[in-house]
């Protein structure tokens, strides 16, 4: 190596010495049974991206994550996910699942929840020490639930839930962030808190790839976005999701579109939570489709 | 007759004696597994490989060998079976269990019905004799009970997160399918060591009753744990002893005083009890 080339590679942030990319997918598809639910989807993502997967529900976002995470096997195509197959580097991935996926009756308390980013790493018949604690305790501290460690997951709010599952993911010191819906149903303020915590990730060449129905944070928080709907229907800079041709084709035709008040123009993705537009908003039909 | 003496005067007979260790020890080793089996929702299926041992009971009696042996195997091939089907199967899950456990008891019940007077010791095995234990028996329950702890003991906390997150468990790289069928596997010996203490019919009380009442409770994974061991353990002394001098069922006294606890609990529990202000449907809502 040349001592230029040594010198740039000490000074290239930690990001662009990973080898390769952190997920490369090359024309996959899955699904459940005979159903297919992601159809010949090629992408690669690289190390200090800060993605949002977005889409209609039943696009395939979630089985996106869960081919990642090694949970669900393609039925073709290759993964690759931090240089091997998917599951191999499965101790440096968190994986933060759907609210409604969680039994919040569950008898445990915020910190057991948080120390279970530990245990991957520690192995069976080994329990936390004093390293787990502490990163237990710093990750809660980064999410702002420092003070809720003793209470019952069940007794949070919605918001302080996705805060400390997202603090178990910090826990764990992964290099590979998937997060089902992790600014789903939260006020503002968890919504902006939870978006630093990921960016400063990402900044420190963490890789976050996250699904979202909130194409307004997707376009002002997210740097990448892939649109799907079991295709790849596109991907690019954040800023596509306000690219009115491209939502069409990626939900349909089917999007809300509000007036904004200075002109400007909000558009929402209405598939998640009614089947009827709200009173007062649009529905926005593309027939040309 | 003094109080002294109504505590002390049972344990003057040896049946008392091993009854008493032997219906302690499975009734800690039931309300482990119990906790996890009410958290994880799994009280049908313990019903179901407990009735699904009896083929394999009725088998190991017929041709001599030792029933634990009989019915083990055929707990823990049920519980597995069980777990293939709830991976792959297209029916819905408690359809395929329901339709297995009913065809393999059935499958027990004729065989057994080819035996001569089969009649009174089936009603054994049905409703468990736990005051006719041997010492070779209880030998047996104390050692694969013994067994079970251990195991348990070993993985808990891997346990703990795949129950409570089974995909975010297996996204970490914990063999979360691995984990499921030792713990189906675990289920199908703890209920075979159960099965002598409160028969076929009665196992899932065991299984799920303490533990229910400790959910009521407390709001901590260990402490619902302990808690659901304490009331297994007082429960069958207590069951024992009321056994004894009301001259009733020795399993079913247990399954009782288990099942009083709880009503206490749910009358009177912080969560849902009418000394409590909120509504069950509140105290976990935001």
């Amino acid at each position: 190596m040349t001592e230029l080339a040594a010198n740039a590679a000490a000074l290239a942030p930690v990001a662009t010495q990973l080898p390769g990319p952190t997920v490369a997918f090359d024309h996959v598809s899955a699904g459940y049974g005979s159903r297919p639910a992601l159809t010949d989807v090629s992408l690669t993502v690289k190390p200090g991206s800060l993605l949002a997967v977005i889409g209609p529900n039943g696009a395939g976002k979630s089985t996106l994550l869960k081919v990642i995470a090694g949970l669900l096997r393609p039925w073709s195509g290759t993964v690759t996910v931090l240089g091997g197959p998917p599951g191999a580097a499965a101790r440096r991935i968190a994986y933060l699942p759907q609210a409604e996926a969680v039994d919040w009756a569950f008898p445990v308390t915020v910190g057991q929840v948080v120390t279970m980013g530990r245990y991957a790493r520690l192995g069976f018949g080994h329990e936390p020490g004093s390293r787990d604690r502490q990163r237990v305790t710093e990750a809660l501290a980064m999410v702002g639930m420092a003070d809720a460690v003793g209470r019952q997951i069940g007794a949070l709010s919605g918001g302080q839930r996705r805060r400390v599952f997202l603090a178990r993911a910090l826990a764990a010191e992964p290099d590979l962030y998937l997060l089902d819906e992790p600014v789903t149903g939260v006020d503002a303020r968890t919504q902006e808190d939870l978006m630093d915590v990921l960016e400063s990730e990402a900044r420190a060449g963490k890789t976050v790839i996250a699904t979202t129905h909130d194409l307004i944070c997707a376009a002002q928080r997210f740097h990448q976005a892939a649109f799907l709907n079991e295709r790849l229907v596109a991907e690019g800079p954040a800023n596509l999701v306000l690219d009115q041709k491209l939502l069409a084709e990626t939900y349909g035709g089917h999007v809300l579109v509000l007036p904004g008040d200075d002109g400007g123009r909000l558009v929402l993705d209405d598939a998640h939570h009614h089947d009827d537009a709200p009173k007062g908003e649009r529905h926005y039909h593309d027939e040309s489709r | 007759m003094d109080v002294a003496g109504f505590v002390t005067d049972p344990l003057a007979f040896g049946f008392m004696q091993r009854g008493i260790v032997a219906s302690v020890l499975v009734g800690i080793v039931c309300a482990v597994m119990g906790t996890f089996v009410v958290l994880k929702g799994l009280a049908f299926i313990g019903d179901a490989v407990s009735h699904a041992t009896f083929p394999g009971l009725v088998i190991a009696y017929m041709v001599g060998a030792p029933l634990y042996v009989g019915g083990a195997i055929a707990a823990v091939a049920t519980s597995l079976a069980i777990g293939v089907v709830s991976r792959r199967g297209r029916l819905r899950f408690d359809t395929s269990v329901g339709v297995l456990f009913a065809g393999t008891f059935a499958f027990g019940v004729v065989l057994f019905s080819t035996i001569k007077n089969y009649v009174a010791d089936l009603l054994g095995y049905l409703l468990g004799n736990v005051l006719g234990i041997s010492f070779g028996d209880l030998i047996q329950v104390a050692i694969l009970g013994t067994i079970v702890l251990a195991t348990v003991l070993v993985i808990r906390k891997e346990l703990l997160f795949a129950t409570f997150d089974p995909l975010g468990a297996a996204a970490s790289g914990l063999p979360v399918a691995t984990l499921e069928y030792l713990l189906l596997a675990l289920l199908g010996v703890t209920i075979v060591v159960s099965i002598q203490a409160v028969g076929i019919i009665m196992v899932v009380a065991m299984l799920v009753t303490p533990s229910a009442t400790a959910q009521l409770l407390v709001v901590r994974f260990g402490l619902m744990m302990a808690i659901g061991v304490v009331l297994a353990a007082i429960s069958a002394v207590a069951g024992l002893y009321i056994s004894f001098y009301l001259n009733l069922a020795s399993g079913a006294s247990i399954v009782l005083v288990e099942t009083l606890f709880f009503v206490l609990a749910l009358a009177l529990g912080p969560k849902t009890g009418i000394l409590s202000r909120r509504r069950p449907a509140e105290a976990f809502a935001e």
